[in-house]
């Protein structure tokens, strides 16, 4: 089936099979490697990008419930996919050691931008609990936290709020 | 996952006939309990029937005495209302409890309720609360819909359409998860109407339950202390390599515990 979506700020139009994952369409199809699949059953939070704004495991979305809605991937976080530049969220995981071996950071990064947006004043029991769904073998969490609330309040100062 | 044609209607009658006609199809909602069982081959449907263009199945209204939630509504939706929260905070924290926030962003009410997963929250919610199960063809009372193990009163035709829960005087839920899937190990909700308690159990069963000893008990004194010493008979109760049967029924007593005192707070 022909399904037509804005991913990350292009309108995109593609040819799938209903039963394509759209981890599968974006990693194979598309060629967006930045979205990990790590487990592949719904539980390490990897393969997180927003469906209209929204934080989803896309290891577990059908490709026909893209179609007429808004993707955006790690690739298009910066609004500039290709720059160097870096979001406030992956600025404050360079400075504060937010990853090791970057596996689950992609995932990370996507719902703590969406933790952040949801909530401009976050606590370190947000975070945690927010985070739930998101799991890293390396770290130990520590400065993945205090990464994302260095992030989220960095995203809100380059707000002005 | 093996090949699926995918049907997206837009009116109740058009995808209760898809069921109906088309062999082996079946209804996808969040697809979060759907697509993982697919891709474990543990279900192959010759055809998907999705209700996310169905109008009017999304949504919280307020009647007054009662509040109405569209089977399509998203648990992230009903965690995030301000009615809800308002009207029965104990359901938003329910909500606010399942699984993680990508799960709450796509999952939904109508899903989990026909799903009936022994583990599963809203089922707590919906007994606990005697709420009223509206599909495509009637409406069905809490107490006569879950039928134990991902059985419900459902036909195989039928479409969850909306779930009415009347307004208590106070209600809590509390639940010990299992630390990787968040499901509930054991999950209590407690509802103190005009006219009586109601406590149900999810998780340390087959299918979620009523422990009628508890509800007269708080229906005499809504306080933590009236049920302290209510211990629940492990026959039945589920032993897996999470718990044994005998803690699970000493969970139940601990949460129905934490759910009263989260209803006082
Ligand atoms: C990682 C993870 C963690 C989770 N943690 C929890 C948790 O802590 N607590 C919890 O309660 N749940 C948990 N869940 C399950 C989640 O809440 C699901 O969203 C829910 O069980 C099913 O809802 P759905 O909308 O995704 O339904 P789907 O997966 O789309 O459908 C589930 C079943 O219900 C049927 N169905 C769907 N909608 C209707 C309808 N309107 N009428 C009739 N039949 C219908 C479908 O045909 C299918 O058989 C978790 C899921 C995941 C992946
Ligand atoms: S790959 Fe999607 S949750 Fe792990
Ligand atoms: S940094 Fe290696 S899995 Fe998280």
């Amino acid at each position: 089936m022909q399904i037509s979506f804005t991913l990350n700020g292009r309108p995109t139009s593609v040819d799938v099979e209903p039963a394509t994952l759209v981890a599968e369409l974006l990693r194979e199809q598309l060629h967006l490697t930045g979205t990990h699949i790590g487990c592949d059953t719904s539980q390490c939070g990897a393969c997180v990008v927003h469906l209209n704004g929204l934080p989803v495991k896309s290891c577990t979305l059908l490709a026909p419930a893209l179609d007429g809605a808004t993707l955006l991937t790690i690739e298009g976080l910066t609004g500039d996919p290709g720059s160097n530049q870096m979001h406030p969220m992956q600025e404050a995981f360079r400075q504060h050691h937010g990853l090791q071996c970057g596996f689950c950071t992609p995932g990370m990064l996507m719902t703590a931008v969406a933790l952040a947006t949801e909530k401009p004043d976050l606590t370190e029991a947000d975070v945690r609990h927010g985070l739930e769904g998101n799991i890293c073998r390396c770290t130990g969490y520590q400065n993945i936290v205090i990464s994302v609330m260095a992030g989220a309040a960095a995203m809100h100062a380059a707000k002005g709020e | 996952m093996k090949p699926f044609a995918y049907h997206q209607p837009d009116q109740i009658p058009d995808a209760a006939k898809l069921l109906t006609s088309i062999e082996d199809s079946k209804l996808v909602a969040g697809g979060m309990t759907l697509i993982p069982t697919l891709k474990q081959r543990l279900a192959s449907p010759s055809a998907l029937v999705d209700l996310s263009k169905l109008g009017n199945l999304k949504g919280i209204t307020d009647d007054g005495a009662t509040i109405t939630i569209g089977a399509m509504t998203p648990h992230a939706v009903v965690a995030a209302s301000k009615l809800v929260q308002t009207k029965i905070p104990g359901l938003a924290a329910l909500a606010s409890m399942i699984g993680d926030p990508a799960v709450r962003s796509r999952g939904t009410i109508g899903g989990s309720v026909a799903n009936n997963d022994p583990a599963a929250d809203y089922p707590a919610g919906v007994l606990g609360l005697g709420a009223t199960v509206i599909t495509s063809k009637r409406e069905i009372a809490a107490d006569e819909f879950f039928l134990g193990l991902f059985e419900t009163a459902l036909d195989p035709s039928e479409i969850v359409t909306a779930i009415r829960f009347p307004v208590p005087v106070k209600a809590g839920y509390a639940k010990f998860k299992a630390p990787a899937s968040r499901y509930a190990l054991v999950g209590v909700f407690v509802a103190k109407f005009a006219d009586g308690v109601r406590v149900a159990v999810t998780g340390a069963g087959p299918g979620v339950f009523r422990v009628p000893p508890m509800e007269a008990a708080l229906s005499g004194n809504f306080d933590p202390s009236a049920i302290a010493a209510i211990k629940i008979d492990t026959d039945g109760l589920t032993s897996d390599i999470h718990a044994e049967a005998d803690y699970r029924a000493h969970l139940v007593t601990v949460m129905a515990k934490r759910a009263v005192e989260a209803a006082l707070s």
